[in-house]
């Protein structure tokens, strides 16, 4: 049982009751009947490489593995799609298009591991997503089984689906409405060319105008990333991708496409990023060149786990043209706490991702690295952000999602969730928290005065 | 334009209505009434509620009630180089945001730019007992909670009455041009195909007898493109666009039922029979045919996709095929969450009804 005690968020540990693999969709249905006439609580794993304890097992539940449904089941490159089981790992599916000169866009950081019946679960993001679009932009259909064992399909194989869109529902829905046995995702022709602009910086505010620039400019980059110098130099000691230690912070801006649009939109963006005041812009000038600049970018956050001993990967959504204030912020609380904070993230979609050096046998440090990540994800709530981009609420986020929404926004997804599965059996205590929790974290938190759900009886 | 913010006597209308259990029929100019279907109940007008809340364009981001006129949206948009990358259909000269919205469809651009649903970061309704809710932002990315912005996208205001609505929106590309090429069916299916997954800077493919092929992107790489593909330079090719888009094209007057029919490009429709105009490179294909609707509705999901009588003259006309028992069921709960009493657009959604 020990290998299903908990996801990628491994400060939280539970062993299931069960865990139990099946290899069909006809054994998936027996198993959610069975669990469903008996009230017993089922939670879905896919790969466990979530980060926000999403896939973390129920003591008295079982731990439905889909580890075994592992097949790509077709490739259709006329209709540019593929129909894959949900334990396929993100990547297998652009290997097995490639042949065919497409691709699946998404392409979480995770995507050796992480599977599709996550990435949908999770909706989950990367790099390309700025440019293509997340996991729900690039799925068409999605075949689920409700915890009575119904089998539903949503979507279709053109570009919409009859009904309501209940398909963009189950993106993101964090295993909390069915258990995803079948995905079909939308795939896209390799792009001709591909290269990136790799820009220093000597302060993170220039840097962050700089990616606003980018975007004003009428530029769409394939990827738009941000280091600091912390994150920086940690790489740069891991990977030797040549990368200028001494700079505040780099902006990595690729470009992809047909050569043409490469050529006139690099050049557009060497000039953008330079106007605002680039100390050092590179031009990658071929395929390994390129690899170089991402090699850093990519071993981010292993780079960071060498530095120090434990390290806590935060989550959250700004407007792009609050970066710098916000991350002014971030130092700010780094100080206050005594912890220090890397910054590496996806800056064209204002996703960003602190990352909380502490040392988890120092009595306290973990509580005060948690801490300080709910104080950055209320900031990003404070700007017109939200607390989660990419890896979900899980069990991590539920207090903030607290501030984020009023008590009639989570009463509705609570009856929303009850509309799929009435008993409460799937992921119970995932991604919505209770109105009682709520209650409870406002009265411990009271933001600039005012008190959150005041009609709420407290503890 | 006018900048009014109504909601709250929206939302008190609502309120109303759901304690008298009275049904409300949610109402701009009616551009689209011909698509969503006879509903009953009381007028309640979004028109008092309209002005742009919040344009940034540094953020590719737009808010703005839903009674503004979508025009209103375009022409803001414009002034900074940007557009609407679903390129939405008006059906009408006073189309109003929350109409585009609640009805969800997307103009030629769609393949390749995604659908209006794709774009929707974000709304405010009021639900069916009059409560103002929030979801979703104005972020690019955000997946906390259950993203109900875009189901609400295309729910014809049976989920709610859309306040305001937040979308992502796009750079206006540099340079466009379009090509086009005697051909017959069944070759510009085979050239639907190659070009639409090709690589080319594509925004654009559509067939009426003639195939269309628009590309927009940087000046070189449309000249390129141009260069590679070959074919003529179309005459009026916005006026193609726009036609094809507003329904405006010849192919679109007539009588007989109109059918939408979104199915997967390659897909073979069979034996259906009828008047074919085809766009989003095989994907959204027009049908003007007196076939019997349960044949068409049969024929699009043996293919894959699904089909919608689009325009009839009959009102008592089925719209859409059945859902499956389960699902339908499931789509009377959800609609339940929003609207228990069932007073929004009531008869509208017959899926959920
Ligand atoms: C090093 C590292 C880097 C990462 N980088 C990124 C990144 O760049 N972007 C990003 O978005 N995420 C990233 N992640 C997070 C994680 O990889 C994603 O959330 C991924 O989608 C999880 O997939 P999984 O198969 O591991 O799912 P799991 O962790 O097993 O499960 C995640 C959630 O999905 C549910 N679930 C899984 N399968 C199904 C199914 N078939 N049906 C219903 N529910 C299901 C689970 O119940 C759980 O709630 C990263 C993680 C790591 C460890
Ligand atoms: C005489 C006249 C004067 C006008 N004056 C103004 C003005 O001063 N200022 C201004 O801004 N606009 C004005 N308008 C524009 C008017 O608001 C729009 O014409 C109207 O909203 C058009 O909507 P539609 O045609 O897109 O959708 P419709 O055809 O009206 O609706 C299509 C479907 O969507 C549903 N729907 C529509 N809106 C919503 C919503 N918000 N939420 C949920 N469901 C919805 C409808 O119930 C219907 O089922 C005026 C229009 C007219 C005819």
């Amino acid at each position: 049982m020990r290998p299903f005690e908990c996801d990628a968020l491994s400060a939280y540990t539970v062993l299931p009751w069960l865990a139990v693999l099946p290899e069909t969709v006809e054994q998936v249905r027996a198993v959610l009947r069975l669990c469903h006439s008996q009230s017993v609580p089922v939670v879905t794993r896919g790969a466990g490489t979530g980060l926000s304890g999403g896939a973390l097992p129920v003591a008295e539940g079982v731990l439905l593995s889909l580890a075994k449904f592992n097949r790509i089941l077709e490739v259709d490159p006329a209709n540019r799609l593929a129909r894959v089981q949900p334990g396929v790992r993100n990547l297998a599916i652009s290997e097995a298009a490639a042949p065919f000169g497409l691709y699946y866009a998404p392409d979480p950081s995770s995507q050796v591991a992480c599977t599709i019946g996550g990435n949908v679960a999770e909706n989950s993001g990367g790099v390309h997503c700025l440019k293509y679009g997340l996991t729900v932009h690039n799925v068409l259909q999605v075949t689920l089984l409700t915890i009575e064992g119904e089998l539903l399909t949503l979507g279709s194989l053109g570009l919409d689906g009859p009904g309501y869109d209940l398909l963009a529902l189950i993106n993101g829905s964090e295993g909390l409405l069915g258990v995803i046995v079948e995905v079909v995702v939308k795939l896209l022709p390799v792009p001709e060319t591909a290269r990136t602009v790799l820009a220093a910086f000597d302060s993170i505010e220039a840097a962050s105008e700089a990616v606003a620039g980018v975007i004003s400019a009428a530029l769409v980059p394939a990827g738009l990333e941000m280091m600091d110098n912390l994150t920086l130099r940690a790489t740069e000691a891991f990977v030797h991708a040549g990368y200028p230690v001494e700079a505040a912070a780099v902006v990595l801006c690729e470009m992809d496409g047909m050569v043409e649009q490469v050529e006139a939109e690099i050049a557009r963006a060497r000039t953008v990023l330079a106007g605002h005041g680039a100390v050092e812009v590179r031009e990658s000038r071929d395929e390994a060149e390129r690899r170089k600049f991402w090699a850093g970018r990519k071993a981010a956050f292993p780079a960071i786990g060498r530095i120090a001993p434990d390290y806590y990967c935060i989550d959250g959504t700004i407007p792009r043209k609050r970066l710098a204030e916000v991350l002014g912020r971030i130092g700010e609380l780094s100080e206050r706490y005594g912890l220090a904070v890397g910054n590496v993230f996806h800056a064209g979609d204002g996703n960003l991702h602190p990352l909380i050096l502490y040392d988890a046998s120092h009595p306290g440090e973990l509580e005060r690295a948690e801490a300080l990540g709910e104080e950055i994800l209320v900031l990003c709530v404070e700007v017109g952000g939200t607390v989660t981009g990419e890896h979900g609420v899980g069990i991590e986020k539920l207090n903030p999602m607290c501030v984020q929404f009023g008590t009639a926004e989570l009463r509705r997804f609570h009856a929303l969730k009850a509309a799929f599965d009435a008993g409460g059996l799937l992921n119970p205590g995932k991604a919505v928290p209770t109105l009682a929790r709520c209650a409870e974290f406002g009265r411990v938190h009271v933001h600039g005065g005012r008190l959150r759900h005041p009609e709420l009886e407290r503890f | 334009m006018r900048s009014l913010d109504d909601s709250e006597n929206l939302a008190g209308r609502v309120a109303e209505a759901c304690a008298r259990g009275e049904p409300l029929r949610i109402q701009g100019g009616g551009s689209k009434d011909f698509y969503a279907g006879p509903c009953t109940g009381q007028p309640l007008s979004t028109r008092t509620h309209s002005g742009i809340v919040h344009y940034e364009p540094t953020e590719l981001v737009l808010t703005a009630r839903s009674g503004t006129p979508l025009t209103a949206i375009e022409a803001v948009l414009a002034e900074s180089g940007q557009m609407l990358g679903f390129e939405p259909p008006h059906f009408g000269s006073d189309a109003s945001w929350g109409g585009t919205v609640a009805c969800g469809l997307s103009g030629p651009r769609r393949p390749w730019a995604g659908s209006l649903r794709d774009a929707v970061l974000g709304c405010r309704i009021v639900d069916g007992r009059g409560k103002v809710l929030s979801f979703g932002g104005q972020v690019m990315k955000n997946v906390a909670g259950f993203d109900v912005s875009r189901l609400m996208t295309g729910a014809l205001g049976t989920l709610g009455l859309l306040l305001e609505i937040s979308v992502k929106v796009l750079p206006k590309p540099e340079c466009e041009i379009t090509l086009s090429f005697e051909c017959s069916h069944v070759e510009s299916r085979e050239r639907m195909i190659r070009w639409g997954g090709s690589g080319l800077p594509v925004t654009g493919l559509a067939w009426d007898g003639r195939l269309y092929l628009r590309l927009a992107g940087a000046e070189p790489a449309v000249s390129t493109a141009v260069r590679r593909i070959g074919g003529d330079r179309a005459e009026d090719a916005a006026g193609f666009w726009n036609g094809l888009r507003e329904h405006a094209h010849d192919f679109f007057s007539g009588e007989a039922d109109l059918w939408r029919l979104s199915l997967p490009p390659a897909a073979d429709t069979g034996r259906l029979s009828g008047a074919w105009l085809i766009d989003w490179g095989g994907a959204q294909r027009w049908l003007r045919t007196d076939a019997d609707p349960d044949e068409v509705f049969a024929a699009a999901q043996a293919a894959g996709g699904h089909a919608r009588l689009f325009r009839t003259l009959n009102p008592q006309a089925p719209r859409c095929a059945p859902l499956a028992p389960a699902l339908a069921a499931l789509h009377r709960r959800v609609r339940a969450v929003f609207d228990p009493a069932g007073i929004l657009n009531r008869g509208l959604y017959p899926e959920a009804a």
